[in-house]
Parts: structure tokens; sequence; C-alpha cells
């Protein structure tokens, strides 16, 4: 059972501010669809591994050669704050 | 009802005239729909179809306007996946089907509005608002690519191409009475497309008819070395299509056909199955026993990826940035701010289902589930050469109907996702309508496989006249 707590826990791990009139929606209809996934518990998995590719595929490598990528200005073409060159961001600490 | 247009037809008009006037044409009907088709119309595309008169160009789709999904990156033209999150974001590349577009001559006319990062059934939840569907502009047009569909359907664009994580190329075709492929997980390179569940997708093309969509396919298809995932399988798709299925054997899925399936939706499917028994084929029941794990199973895993690929979108390096003391804040107020409810409901579920103490209980058991979803596939295609089911329980539902209950819109969704869990091909094809609303059959294939399902879609199609209409305009 989610509570309102919880949503607000979520919400700081996922980085998304929960504003506090959405958590008991958020919570209920969370709630709706956990139970909705609970019915995996009646299968019997034991045994059984996990498939995280559906398909065959090895590692792919290739010779470690510099290649042409996007010019800088291409890359901070896109941002709404940038500064000699770089990226720039909020202070993290 | 029109006629529906086709790359062929398309081609001859371009010779009669030009690709200017053919472009045109096309995006005076787009300045005057109703639809919603389309949430950024490139009109300097006029540039490249003059260049095109001028210079000549000898690639397969010379001149043809193509519409692609706003989720596969299109250099020069902004790509939100009808997110405010992306608001004003413009790629500096194009994605490698994008590129494989262009080398052969196909002009982008557009990007097709979608659910928000592709996560919905409906095409209700873009930050442009939604898309009607053509035939009654009263219902969605299916999702998440229900804008590449209802372009489609409604002669704003030839062929398009969506993006389908749980069935969001096959849904939006079957609404909108128009063909849909889904391939195997790795023909088509993923370079570019912007992630939703990485394990989950795969670009595929929406057509009026299932030899345009062999001609994307291709277009398409093919080895990228820059996604990693992308294999080295070259078929020549338009060599598969033949119109001969004797002797095809037919697998239908008893569970594909269960709880709250319209019976109109399920006689014409049956009806489908014994116009492929008339024309040579058989068919005999198979029991896939795990299917109805498959939605929850696809569901922890989609939310799961979603919630890791979709952190890179912080307000840091591109699209809407809101302000904060420090970057938690700022991330976490540009988060809330920039995605829409159904997008952090999907990343809150996605990250409680992999944080400490839950992550065996949800997302391990999803990925073992999934493998006993495989094993239904492996188990029912060794004994049939394809599988045939609705590629949706229902025609095309209410707007407004189901969008305030999440679970309810998931539900939809029951027939298509199975599909994407084993990675197989899978195309949807207008088998029927029911009060006016078209009906699509599902058509599945084994991996690597897509020759047979375009084998039998197209002997289906020249078979019967389920596609030979369009909607009237809407105005």
């Amino acid at each position: 059972m989610i509570t309102k707590e919880d949503v607000e826990h979520v919400g700081w791990l996922a980085r998304i501010e929960i504003d506090e009139n959405d958590a008991d929606e958020y919570a209920s209809q969370l709630n709706d669809v956990l139970n909705h996934f609970e019915q995996l518990d009646e299968v019997d998995t034991e045994n059984v591994p996990p498939t995280y590719h559906v398909i065959d595929l090895v590692n792919v490598f290739r010779e470690d050669v510099a290649r042409e990528s996007l010019t800088q200005d291409k890359a901070l073409e896109n941002t709404s704050s940038s500064k000699e060159g770089y990226f720039k961001s909020y202070r993290i600490i | 009802m029109g006629e529906p247009m086709n790359i062929s037809k398309i081609k001859s008009e371009i010779a009669k005239t030009s690709s200017e006037e053919v472009l045109n044409s096309y995006l005076e009907k787009i300045n005057k729909s109703k639809i919603n088709g389309y949430s950024t119309v490139y009109d300097e595309a006029v540039e490249e179809a003059r260049d095109i008169d001028k210079n000549g160009h000898d690639g397969i789709l010379a001149g043809v306007p193509v519409a692609v999904k706003d989720n596969i990156s299109t250099d020069g033209i902004p790509t939100t996946c009808c997110s405010r999150i992306l608001e004003g974001y413009t790629p500096p590349y194009d994605a490698h089907v994008v590129e494989r577009l262009k080398s052969e001559g196909a002009i982008v006319i557009g990007k097709t509005n979608m659910d928000e990062f592709a996560m919905g059934t409906s095409t209700e939840t873009s930050c442009y608002g939604p898309t009607l569907n053509p035939w009654d502009t009263g219902k969605v047009p299916g999702g998440s690519s229900g804008g590449s569909a209802a372009v489609i359907a409604s002669d704003e664009a030839p062929v398009s191409l969506g993006s389908d994580t749980g069935g969001s190329v096959r849904c939006p075709a079957s609404y909108c009475g128009v063909v849909g492929l889904k391939p195997t997980y790795g023909t088509v390179s993923r370079y570019g497309l912007i992630s939703y569940a990485n394990s989950l997708e795969q670009i595929g093309p929406l057509a009026n008819n299932v030899s345009d969509v062999a001609i994307m396919m291709d277009v398409i298809g093919g080895h990228d070395t820059r996604d990693s995932t992308s294999v080295s399988q070259k078929t020549n798709y338009q060599n598969t299509l033949k119109d001969d299925v004797n002797g095809l054997k037919i697998g239908i899925p008893e569970e594909y056909f269960g709880e709250g399936i319209d019976p109109e939706v399920e006689e014409s499917v049956w009806n489908a199955i014994n116009k492929f028994e008339d024309m040579g084929a058989t068919w005999e029941k198979v029991s896939m026993p795990n299917t109805s794990y498959a939605l929850s199973a696809y569901y922890i895993i989609a939310m799961s990826e979603a919630s890791s690929n979709l952190a890179r979108f912080d307000g840091t390096q591109y699209g809407y940035r809101a302000d904060g003391d420090n970057w938690h804040v700022m991330a976490s107020r540009t988060r809330a701010e920039g995605f829409g409810t159904e997008v952090q409901r999907r990343i809150l579920l996605g990250t409680y289902a992999l944080s400490a103490g839950y992550y065996d209980k949800y997302y391990l058991k999803a990925l073992k589930v999934r493998t006993l979803v495989k094993q239904d596939f492996e188990n029912a295609l060794s004994n049939v050469d394809v599988l045939m089911t609705p590629t949706m329980p229902t025609t095309a539902f209410k707007l407004g109907e189901k969008i305030k209950d999440p679970l309810s819109l998931y539900l939809a969704d029951v027939n298509t996702v199975p599909v994407n869990l084993a990675g197989v091909p899978s195309i949807s094809v207008p088998c029927g309508f029911s009060d006016g609303l078209p009906i699509g059959l599902q058509i599945i294939g084994k991996h690597f496989n897509e020759s047979t399902i375009l084998q039998a879609a197209y002997s289906f199609e020249q078979n019967t006249d389920y596609n030979a209409g369009r909607p009237g305009e809407v105005e």
C-alpha cells in the first residue's frame, strides 16, 4: 500500500517535485496499478531465468579511433545557459 | 470516401507535375485539417522539393512526402516527443531512419502528434492536444503514434513512421484503418529515436497498403553501428509481395479472444481467418498460457526502463528549465512542470519498481515472466507459420473516455504488448468495420521473418477491399 509519504519519497528519488494536492491522487492511482501487478505473484518463476534481451546479442567492439562528432557550438545550441563552451548548471551541493 | 493514396501514385503525380506541387497540395490540406495530426509542419520542405525538381533524384522515394513521429530526431526540425520538457528543442542531427529516408529522396513534411513520450494508447496526452480519428472525430485515433496513423487515413501524408513499444504503431493503424508494421527487435536502428523503453521498442512504417510498408522497410531496415542492438540482417521486403498463402499454417491463440473483446471485432477477425482458409491456408488453435500475465510484466519493464531513460531530462542541456536555488530543486521543478501527469506516473511507478526492497518483487519478477511469454511464442510458432489475433479488442473509443483511469487505458493494450516482450514482428491490417470504425487484424511472425507476415498481409489485401476507401474530408 503506497501512502502519500511514499509518493513524495519516490518523487524525490525520481527528481519530480510532487505537489501536496496531487500526492493523494497519485497514491490512489499507483495503488490501483500496483494491485494489478500483484497478479504476477501467482506465476511460478522458480528456475526461470530473466530475459533482458530478446535476440542474441554480443558486445560490439570497434577500434579506438577518433571520429567526427558534434561541434561544441552544435552541442550547446539547445541549452538555455552556457559559459565559455560549457553547459552552465546550478550548484549540486 | 476518397481513394487511398500510395507511393506509386504519388510518384506518377510528381512525374506529371512536380515534387513542389505535390508537396504544396499536401501542405494546403494539412493547413485546413481539423484532426491535429501534426505537432510541427515543416513548410521549409518546399526548398527540398524544388531541389529535387531542379536536380533530379534517383531514390526510390524521390520527392515523396513522409510524416515522421515527433520522437524521431530530425536535424533542424523541432522534435519534442509532444512534451513541454522538450519545448524548443531542435536536434542537431538526424536519426538513422531519417538519414535513410533522405538518401532515397523522401521529404520530411512534418512531425506527427503522439502521446507524450509515446506513453499512451489514445494520443490524448500530447502537449499539443489530442489528434482526432478521421473516421469519427469524437473518437481517439489510438496511440501512441496516433498522428502517424491519422494523417495517412486523412491523406495528409502518403506514408509515415511511428514507433512501437507496446503496440504504438499497430493500435493506431487498427483504429484508423491503415497498415502498420512493428519489425523484429533489432531490425531497424533506434539511433536518434528518443528512448522510452529501449528493450521493447522499434520504429515501424504506416501506410495505406502493404506494398508501401515493404518499400519503407527496404529504406529504413538494415544494420547501423550506432545502435548496439541493431542486427546485420538484410531482407528484400518488396520481394515478399506475392499473392500466395497456399499451405500457410495459421495459429489462433484463444487467449487473445478473451474477456472484453467486442463481438463484432471477433466476428471480423474470424471472417478474415476463414478468408485465409478459402485462399489455401490452414488454421489451428494454439495455446499461449502466459498471455494474461504479459500486460503486467510489460508495464513493469516499460516503466522501469522509462524511469531510467527519462532521467536525462533535467533542464541542463536542452529543453525546458525551471528556476531553483540548486540543481536538485531546479531539476525537480523542471520535471514536475515539464512532464505531463501520465509520464510522471510512469516514472514514479518505474522508480518504485526499481527501488531497494521492491526490485525482486516487481522488476526481476517481470523479466522472468517475460521469459515465459517469449517461450509461449516460441512454442506456438514452432508448429505454425504465423499467429492471427485482433490487433485491439475493440474499435476506437471516445475521446476522454479512459484518460482519467490509467489502468483502463493500459488494459486496452492486452493483445499488442506480448509481441514486444518477445521481440517478434507483427503487422496490423484492416479487416472490417463496426459502426463505421475500422477493425484491425494482427498477424504475428517468427523473429526476422517479416517476409511471411508481409506476404500473408499482402495476399489478404489483394483478395479483400477493407482498405479501398478513406474517410471523407474532415472540415
